[in-house]
């Protein structure tokens, strides 16, 4: 068997620079798991970014559309009610949701919108969940002139109703997935399908930090202006770094967005809050890092849901955004080398959390982000008031209402 | 020799091309896989292809999407395609047979347990759809001390250096994706497929197998002319799905082996 080879230390040892490795690799975890009809287009991304990560005009056209059509940078906020009504640690929350189009995702779109554009790429295809992905790839699309294809679960489709409007709204097609569980993942097959189609024009907007190598590092690469804000505001407005981090986990990259700048710091500590749903213990939840084991799916190695026999089984969240059996490779070798934490939070915990933020900050937040201000608060209840954490609140939860009104019993 | 390289040996000599169907085991129902299998011989198979379950068969377009998931509701195994295979050798101890699946369900049980049950049960060759060669090497050097064959799939944006190191790592024979796309997709074009083999050809003395988009009798003879190998997969497995409403698998032994019996033909007047 697959056994590690990077050992749980001080991580003062640790070349986080090095990971992952050309090949894509996160020790075992990760690499590229592709059949061979998608190698030619992998290995094309490979090179074009391998080149365009280095290039000048690309940082700095991707750097002016964060600055000036995303809005960033985004506020580090010190939530001063809510820390003083938990009674712990200073809570901060890095507010992604007032990016345009309302999460962190915008940053990824864009960054592979221009990878698209600068390898001559007219038709843009993405998966979503929550929707959240799919409305910023669509967005990013009108704003491109490309033509854009969103597949989406047939479950996710009829509990996020407002982003699907959004996306035909922005002109994207959203094409209905049926196979399946009907969610992320299945949307994920039929993107891939699409993709070694239509390999010639199109390219494939991943949403999260999973799939084959190199979209795990790329993603990583374009959602990291979080953490490096996060960390310069934190010098700035606090003088010295938070003591944690807290960020949802479905794929994991608003996590690693946050998490990576941070990594060399050792006293940081980071803690990725995955969906316990209805609780670890009954199974039905979305949270294969704290439960699940290594296996491969989507084009990576990493911790999956799996049974017995190998097959990928359905997962359980309120959340459409968290509820994903596969998480990032880099989220897994984080785990596996003691770097991070990872933990659950029930859908019952977010629903409050969610609440908590409303009516403590007037923040509406997306109920994928909940899941880290419930853990958030928890934690930082633990911890003394001289103590600061940063919350991860990727996203606004304006398009959770109807599943909140529809959980409470209040028809709209 | 193994049972492939003895088939395709026998059929060069003939001067037959290989006719190699692909059903998904377990489907519609487990108990039916053996017979079909068997019947399939009798109706002009050379090799047979035995698909492997998967919950998220990615590569594959709907019809073997929907065969999976038909297995999958019997809850089909990796160990269960095994036992039907042992199943199977018991009256058949030549035709050879090829498991086309995903890496998940080998990861899980286990490379060297799955090529010990494997080459037990009476596997010859395995082909792992999401297993391309840059990762392949843990578990091909496993099959190959188990004497199991290694396929791998090459494709028209397969680069002349991938082609090489995906020669190099193969056995048994090479399998030529004719199409860009998922399973049962377009029409192939042969002209493009047979530029393609020839610069397959100059690369390894393997048979090739072409499959992806053979949808009829006359293709699969045009095919089969320019190739050692003709695979069809999503023709057949759309005869399945008669089993949701009629429950009637003697009906879709009969029309399978007829289609294959058509190919069989044309494939050998040609």
């Amino acid at each position: 068997m697959l056994t590690m080879k990077t050992k749980k230390t001080d991580f003062s040892d640790i070349d986080w620079s090095a990971f992952p490795d050309a090949a894509g690799h996160f020790d075992i975890h990760g690499g590229c798991f592709a059949a061979e009809t998608l190698m030619g287009a992998i290995g094309d991304l490979q090179r074009a970014y391998t080149t365009l990560k280095n290039n000048a005009n690309f940082q700095a056209e991707f750097d002016e559309d964060l600055k000036y059509y995303v809005g960033r940078p985004s506020p580090l906020y010190h939530a001063k009610r809510w820390t003083e009504a938990v009674g712990g640690a200073q809570i901060y929350l890095k507010r992604e949701d007032l990016n345009h189009t309302g999460a962190h995702k915008i940053n990824n779109t864009i960054g592979q919108a221009l990878l698209a554009k600068y390898m001559g790429k007219s038709r843009i295809i993405a998966e979503t969940g929550a929707g959240q992905h799919g409305v910023a790839s669509a967005t990013i699309a009108a704003r491109m002139g490309m033509e854009c294809v969103v597949y989406m679960g047939e479950v996710d489709i009829a509990r996020q109703s407002p982003n699907v409007y959004r996306m035909k709204l922005l002109g994207a097609e959203v094409r209905s997935v049926s196979s399946g569980s009907k969610t992320l993942k299945d949307a994920l097959n039929e993107a891939m399908r699409d993709w070694v189609t239509n390999v010639d024009d199109t390219f494939y907007i991943i949403g999260t930090v999973a799939g084959p190598h190199p979209y795990p590092m790329l993603v990583r690469d374009f959602q990291t202006i979080i953490g490096r804000e996060a960390r310069q505001q934190s010098l700035e407005q606090t003088g010295r770094l938070p003591d944690a981090l807290v960020a949802c986990v479905g794929g994991g990259s608003n996590a690693i967005g946050l998490f990576h700048p941070f990594l060399a710091d050792a006293d940081v500590a980071m803690y990725g809050v995955e969906a316990a749903g209805e609780g670890l213990e009954t199974g039905k939840h979305a949270a294969p890092l704290c439960k699940g084991t290594p296996g491969v799916l989507h084009g990576n190695r990493t911790y999956l849901m799996d049974d017995d026999d190998g097959q990928i089984i359905e997962t359980h969240s309120v959340s459409a955004g968290l509820d994903y059996p596969g998480v990032g490779p880099e989220h897994s070798w984080l785990k596996d080398i003691g770097r991070a934490n990872y933990v659950a939070i029930t859908d019952d915990e977010a629903l409050t959390a969610f609440h908590d933020a409303m009516r403590y900050e007037g923040i509406i937040p997306a109920l994928e982000s909940s899941h880290a201000l419930a853990y958030g608060v928890k934690l930082a209840a633990k911890m003394q008031a001289d103590q600061q954490i940063i919350v991860n609140l990727s996203g606004r939860g304006d398009k959770d209402i109807n599943t909140i009104a529809a959980l409470e019993g209040i028809t709209l | 020799m193994s049972r492939l390289a003895l088939r395709f040996a026998t059929l060069k000599e003939q001067n037959k091309a290989a006719l190699i169907p692909y059903i998904t085991a377990g489907d519609p129902v487990p108990t039916f896989t053996v017979d079909m299998m068997h019947h399939m011989v009798k109706n002009g198979a050379d090799i047979i292809e035995l698909g492997v379950p998967f919950s998220d068969p990615a590569a594959d377009g709907p019809t073997i999407q929907l065969a999976m998931e038909r297995a999958l509701a019997h809850k089909v195994s990796l160990t269960d395609v095994l036992a039907m295979v042992s199943t199977f050798r018991q009256q058949d101890n030549e035709t050879p047979i090829v498991l086309m699946g995903y890496l998940n369900p080998i990861e899980k049980m286990g490379y060297l347990a799955f090529a010990k049950a494997a080459a037990v049960a009476g596997v010859d060759g395995v082909l792992t759809v999401d297993l391309p060669p840059e990762e392949a090497s843990a578990l091909a050097l496993i099959l190959q001390q188990h004497q199991l064959d290694r396929i791998f799939l090459a494709a028209p944006t397969s680069t002349l250096p991938r082609l090489k190191k995906i020669a190099e790592l193969s056995s048994g024979f090479l399998y030529y994706v004719s199409l860009k796309g998922i399973t049962g997709a377009n029409i192939l074009n042969v002209a493009e497929v047979e530029q393609k083999l020839k610069a397959i050809r100059g690369m390894t003395d393997l048979p090739i197998g072409v499959g992806f988009g053979i949808k009829d009798a006359s293709t699969a003879a045009t095919v089969g002319g320019i190739a050692d190998a003709v695979v069809v997969g999503s023709v057949l497995v759309k005869h399945f799905e008669t089993y949701e409403h009629d429950k009637d698998t003697a009906h879709i032994q009969q029309v399978v082996g007829e289609v294959l019996l058509a190919m069989r033909q044309t494939m050998d007047e040609v």
